[in-house]
């Protein structure tokens, strides 16, 4: 199927009627990125509404009911509520520093945004480097952390600064990994051909099912828990630990610039699925998007179907898991989840050079995906059990009293 | 465009206005990071020169490259410095002069470094304008190509001083 990009199409328009070539892309581009950008932050509302009614109802609570049919406009209420805020900077804080990070915090998220493809030809830019700029912007949100941390002139602000710098640098490695072998498969960093790839044609009619996840389930899997971590969300939340620690890097704010860090948070999580259902789980790919005219629309609701079911999943994490302590990340980060996308990444470079027919390597791949992750789960699981034994014993009484006196090694004292 | 004085302006196209915009924020942003007072603003001020050198890089389509110095000098080099100044206690607080006892010689230097250059750029036989160049995924395939054998010898090398760099900080760090 042919793909017209919506920008060709609507430019090619506008210069029918009359308009000189750069005014029109100029007044296509301009228009296409406030749709996006106004879709961006007001699906924000639709994603805390789902985050607050899917928490609620797994803790056993109906949630917010009130504002609104099913507690819909609780959240535009908040917002009100935000914006009548005081705004507060603190003492001495470095004014520039403070007053940007949530706006470069938000700018980070939203220009994501413009390299997801939501159906069939609907892409703001099918940009040629897209997956590596999906792992660029990331920085810009961490760049936004520190300065909000360094900002406010509080040393818990500053620190838990350092300690979003630390996770995220962490575990933009496995994310970066997971990304490139889906790169490594397809041969494109373009999401447009990383999702074309993705269909299953059968008999001449395009099933959409050659999901790249199918092929490659560790890579997912490592995708997944990494852009958890991305997006600061539950099992890796311990940046902000709303219950226990001070709320983390935007302590000292108030007001619609905390606003701004709740929805770049919200977004992020949402776009970071946005980018493992492009690349992993078929993007608008699904039965019927090769049909001439109600394919594209098909496509959109496939995609949009699955963004959300991944951001239910996150929220079903949000909302089960205990938050892991910073040693435990970083372990978690660096000694299992960068040796196994490693793993990964070799077999399956080794795999494609096969002289073989690529269904045949598909399926390679996909005992690769499996044999690694057994691997790697069995070395965890003796980790583990050895770990419960040994913390264990340091809390038997008998044990304890033989350990302060002998002190042998692995009793605590 | 005809000014009273008989001087030809040339108005520019689109492009060209908007790479006037780029290249003015990149130029003011390197001017600050010289001459911001506070070390902590210069970091910030050189990130904004960083992406002013991506958008240069957008213009001459290189994608490819925009992203890349991105990523490795907004992602890594510009947290690096502002990690060296937020762990450099006294320059934290104090306000740092942008001037020092050797100002004189090293705008000597500065001026003669900046001749150099723009010798170079004079002398160099740029691609005349409309001339067909090699772009999109095939000039990134060809780059990966380039580094696994023509300069295969400066990329291993390169990866094992990273390596070496990154076994030191672990001895530095781990607990005696």
């Amino acid at each position: 199927m042919q793909v017209t990009q919506w920008s060709e199409a609507l430019s090619g328009w506008l210069m029918g009627l009359g308009l000189p070539g750069w005014a029109a892309i100029f007044l296509v581009y301009a228009v296409g990125s406030f749709i996006l950008i106004n879709y961006g932050m007001l699906s924000v509302l639709l994603l805390i509404w789902i985050t607050r009614k899917a928490i609620s109802r797994i803790q056993d609570r109906i949630g917010p009911n009130r504002v609104g049919k099913y507690g819909l406009l609780q959240t535009v209420a908040d917002a009100a509520k935000l914006l009548s805020k005081e705004d507060i900077t603190p003492y001495e804080a470095d004014k520039i520093a403070y007053n940007l990070s949530p706006i470069l915090s938000v700018f980070g998220v939203l220009m994501l945004l413009a390299v997801i493809p939501f159906a069939p030809g609907l892409t703001g830019v099918d940009l040629n480097v897209a997956a590596l700029y999906v792992v660029a912007l990331g920085s810009i949100g961490i760049m936004a952390a520190l300065m909000a941390g360094w900002g406010s002139n509080n040393k818990y602000a500053l620190l838990a600064g350092f300690r979003v710098v630390a996770q995220l640098l962490s575990y933009e490695i496995p994310l970066v990994l997971a990304i490139l072998t889906a790169v490594l498969l397809t041969g494109s960093m373009r999401f447009g051909q990383i999702v074309e790839m993705q269909s299953l044609h059968v008999a001449g009619f395009n099933l959409g099912l050659g999901w790249l996840g199918i092929v490659m389930p560790g890579a997912l899997i490592v995708f997944f828990v990494s852009s958890l971590a991305e997006a600061e969300l539950t099992p890796f939340d311990l940046l902000e630990a709303e219950s226990e620690l001070i709320a983390g890097f935007h302590i000292e704010y108030s007001g619609m610039k905390f606003a701004m860090f709740f929805l770049a948070q919200f977004l992020n999580a949402w776009i970071l699925g946005a980018v493992a259902v492009t690349l992993f789980l078929g993007g608008w790919q699904g039965p019927g998007v090769g049909l001439p005219v109600i394919g594209p629309i098909l496509g959109l609701g496939y995609f949009m179907i699955k963004v959300y079911g991944v951001y239910v999943l996150q929220q079903w994490i949000r909302g089960t898991f205990p938050r892991i302590r910073i040693d435990q990340m970083m372990y978690f980060a660096w000694k299992v989840l960068v040796p196994l996308m490693i793993g990964l990444i070799v077999a399956q470079a080794i795999i494609q050079k096969l002289p073989t027919p690529v269904a045949i390597q598909y399926v390679l791949i996909f005992i690769a995906n499996v044999g690694v992750m057994a691997v790697v789960a069995y070395v965890l699981q003796k980790y583990f059990r050895e770990e419960q034994i040994r913390t264990k014993r340091s809390f038997e009484p008998t044990s304890l009293i033989g350990g302060m006196q002998v002190s042998e090694k692995g009793t605590m004292y | 465009m005809q000014l009273p004085l008989g001087i030809e302006v040339p108005i520019p196209t689109f492009e060209q206005f908007v790479f006037i915009q780029v290249a003015l924020l990149t130029a003011v942003a390197a001017l600050a990071v010289v001459t911001s007072r506070n070390l902590f603003h210069s970091a910030l001020a050189l990130t904004l020169t960083f992406f002013g050198v991506a958008g240069v890089y957008i213009f001459l389509e290189a994608e490819f490259l925009a992203v890349s110095q991105v990523l490795v000098y907004v992602g890594a080099i510009a947290m690096l410095i502002a990690f060296a100044i937020m762990l450099t206690r006294s320059m934290m607080f104090g306000r740092t002069s942008p001037l020092n006892n050797q100002w004189g010689k090293s705008s000597l230097f500065a001026i003669l470094f900046f001749s150099a250059l723009l010798a170079f750029a004079r002398a160099t036989p740029w691609p005349a304008a409309g001339e067909e160049v090699v772009a999109d995924e095939a000039l990134i395939g060809q780059l990966g190509r380039e580094f696994v054998t023509t300069y295969v010898i400066a990329f291993e090398v390169l990866g094992l001083l990273l390596l070496v760099a990154l076994v030191g900080a672990v001895m530095l760090a781990r607990d005696r």
